[in-house]
């Protein structure tokens, strides 16, 4: 190990550590030298500009794409593993564009991510009723009274809480959320906001974010990252009264955006 | 809740079409065209693999000609064996050869080697391959053109080992089949019911499969095999088991069709071949349960009726009908009963 561990006690049990985290796509490095420490019951979010690396860092942590550096959870090392065998460790993600399986019911889209608990010859039983756990994940993210409609007619935010529901049946500890409410009505980011934040109490959540609004509403901590660097990391006051931020993102941000 | 008729109307199906080829084409059918309803069904278990694979996995397999020709020529060797008797050496071995017979012929004169071979040789030719492919990711176009070569080689190594294999005329001059004569018409329709019955198992089997979650999982696959990844299953092995079963599945279609048609040859397991198993499925219908027996079963029908009456032009028939399938009907005939029976008038049923 090339650092200290620290002590899980002050951390809280299930904690993501990135050091050093470098992503280099021939000579032009993408993510360059991470540090960042994920905890438990935390709402997390990752923003910065376009091409700041945020996506990049996560494709890194969920074996997408190579990286060098330390990416460790539980003790296991992260970059060293495919990516399969990093959600069955605990960390989930998912997509800037939700993907689904369209042709499948919002039911059969929840239980099908519960096949990390089953064994290979599970697999070869018809599903029978409705586990426990998908039921709960359904009840959750909100979606019961539609849980017998192709996934593929869902509104784009339905798309979005049916992958977090997904995300609750795999049991992720970890969840890696890419913009999940880009394109979401002020009303529907509320309660998405709302859900993460009730499932995050025992997860560590870990949002990528453009819209600052939704950041000042949920974030318990931000950290900005700007070519591929850590620019600051801390609570919403703090990243606001930077002066680095505002110039490199905030400053642009706030006055070319208008909310719907 | 799923009703009745959506959870086990397959399943009647399937018990239909059972009555029809057990029950009722012995019954009605001359000697003649009972065999060679023997070797549709041949064809047919292969084409329900191809169902698995192709329709289900998506895994355009163009090669399952190698996989029929290793279960057919396991079988055949045996037979073989069993016509030149014990201590016997296969009588082209004497034309073509010193006389001698390679060692690796020897465990087929027992019936139980035969019949393990015929489900563990393609099992393991299939994991080899399958891992090294989709481990690589292959798929697609490459996936296809791949095995599709694979068949040619089979095909062509088959044709340059005439002293080992029979080379290009194969091997024929079954005498018996496991002890039973096979010019005794009773032992014939036995022979017959045999693949009828296996042809039946097969569709049982990919019914179980279907509804199982392991058969959502391979749709899920076919559709967004990353996003599979992030479910925490590597698709690779879903492929592969699917790939696996599929290439069983076409050794015990082949393993069948020696006994019946009383020869296996290249001819039967090349390109061409493989390529007449693939037709039959998409004319069926390949996502569908029965779709690829029934295509597969329509495929070989016409090209026997056709031939007789066309011998010259009957493979334009064909590929006009194929073409004509594709255009109006992507999803294969068998497509059209489940639209027939949506359109019956019936009472309305239950909200879910």
């Amino acid at each position: 190990m090339r650092l200290p561990h620290p002590n899980p006690d002050d951390l809280g049990l299930d904690y993501l550590e990135v050091r050093g985290l470098t992503v280099d796509f021939d000579g032009f490095k993408a993510v360059d030298g991470v540090d960042l420490t994920l905890l438990q019951g935390r709402v997390h979010f990752l923003i910065g500009p376009n091409g700041a690396g945020k996506t990049t860092l996560v494709d890194a942590v969920t074996g997408l794409v190579p990286a060098t550096g330390l990416a460790r959870y539980r003790n296991q090392d992260l970059l060293s593993v495919r990516s399969h065998k990093i959600v069955r460790a605990g960390i989930g993600r998912t997509f800037q564009t939700a993907t689904v399986f369209e042709e499948l019911s919002v039911l059969q889209n929840l239980d099908i991510a519960g096949g990390v608990h089953r064994s290979p010859f599970a697999l070869l039983r018809a599903r029978r009723g409705v586990p426990s756990y998908v039921a709960d994940a359904l009840e959750t993210v909100g979606l019961a009274d539609l849980r017998d409609r192709p996934a593929g007619v869902l509104a784009h935010g339905q798309k979005q809480w049916l992958e977090i529901g997904m995300l609750l049946v795999q049991d992720a500890k970890v969840m890696l959320l890419d913009e999940p409410v880009a394109g979401m009505s002020a009303e529907e980011r509320e309660e998405t906001g709302a859900l993460l934040q009730r499932i995050g109490e025992e997860r560590t959540i870990v949002v990528i974010e453009h819209d600052m609004d939704f950041v000042r509403s949920f974030a318990d901590v931000v950290t900005v990252m700007h070519a591929g660097k850590v620019l600051i990391e801390g609570s919403v006051a703090e990243i606001q009264a930077s002066p680095e931020v505002q110039e490199v993102y905030l400053g642009r941000t706030v006055e070319g955006t208008t909310h719907a | 809740m799923k009703s009745f008729a959506r959870s086990y109307g397959p399943l009647v199906a399937i018990a239909v079409l059972a009555v029809l080829l057990l029950v009722v084409a012995p019954a009605v059918l001359s000697p003649f065209r009972l065999n060679n309803l023997g070797k549709y069904c041949c064809w047919a278990i292969a084409a329900v693999g191809i169902g698995l694979a192709w329709g289900r996995g998506g895994m355009l397999v163009m090669g399952q000609g190698v996989f029929f020709g290793i279960g057919g020529y396991a079988m055949a060797m045996h037979l073989k064996l069993e016509a030149a008797g014990p201590e016997g050496i296969p009588d082209f071995m004497l034309l073509y050869g010193d006389g001698t017979m390679p060692g690796w012929w020897e465990p087929f004169r027992s019936g139980a080697f035969t019949l393990f071979a015929i489900v563990a040789l393609p099992a393991i030719a299939a994991a080899i391959l399958g891992y090294a492919v989709f481990k690589r990711r292959v798929k697609g176009a490459y996936f296809a053109i791949l095995t599709q070569a694979l068949a040619v080689v089979f095909a062509t190594l088959l044709i340059a080992t005439i002293q080992e294999t029979g080379g290009f005329n194969g091997l024929n001059q079954f005498t018996f089949f496991f002890g039973y004569n096979l010019y005794d018409p009773v032992n014939k329709k036995m022979v017959y019911s045999i693949a009828a019955g296996l042809l039946v198992a097969c569709l049982v089997v990919v019914w179980q499969l279907y509804r199982s979650r392991f058969g959502e999982l391979l749709v899920a696959t076919r559709d967004a095999e990353e996003r599979v990844r992030f479910l925490g299953h590597d698709p690779a092995n879903v492929k592969l088991a699917a790939f696996v079963i599929a290439a069983v599945m076409a050794s015990i279609g082949g393993a069948m069709f020696a006994p019946i048609a009383g020869i296996i040859s290249p001819s039967d397991v090349d390109a061409t071949a493989s390529i007449f198993l693939i037709a039959g499925v998409a004319l069926g219908g390949r996502a569908l349960l029965l779709g690829p027996a029934l295509g597969a079963i329509a495929v070989g029908y016409g090209r026997s009726t056709l031939s007789e009456s066309f011998p010259d032009q009957w493979t334009y028939f064909l590929g006009a009908l194929f073409i004509a399938v594709i255009l109006l009907f992507p999803a294969g005939l068998a497509s059209l009963f489940g639209k027939a029976w949506s359109r019956l008038p019936r009472r309305k049923a239950a909200p879910a």
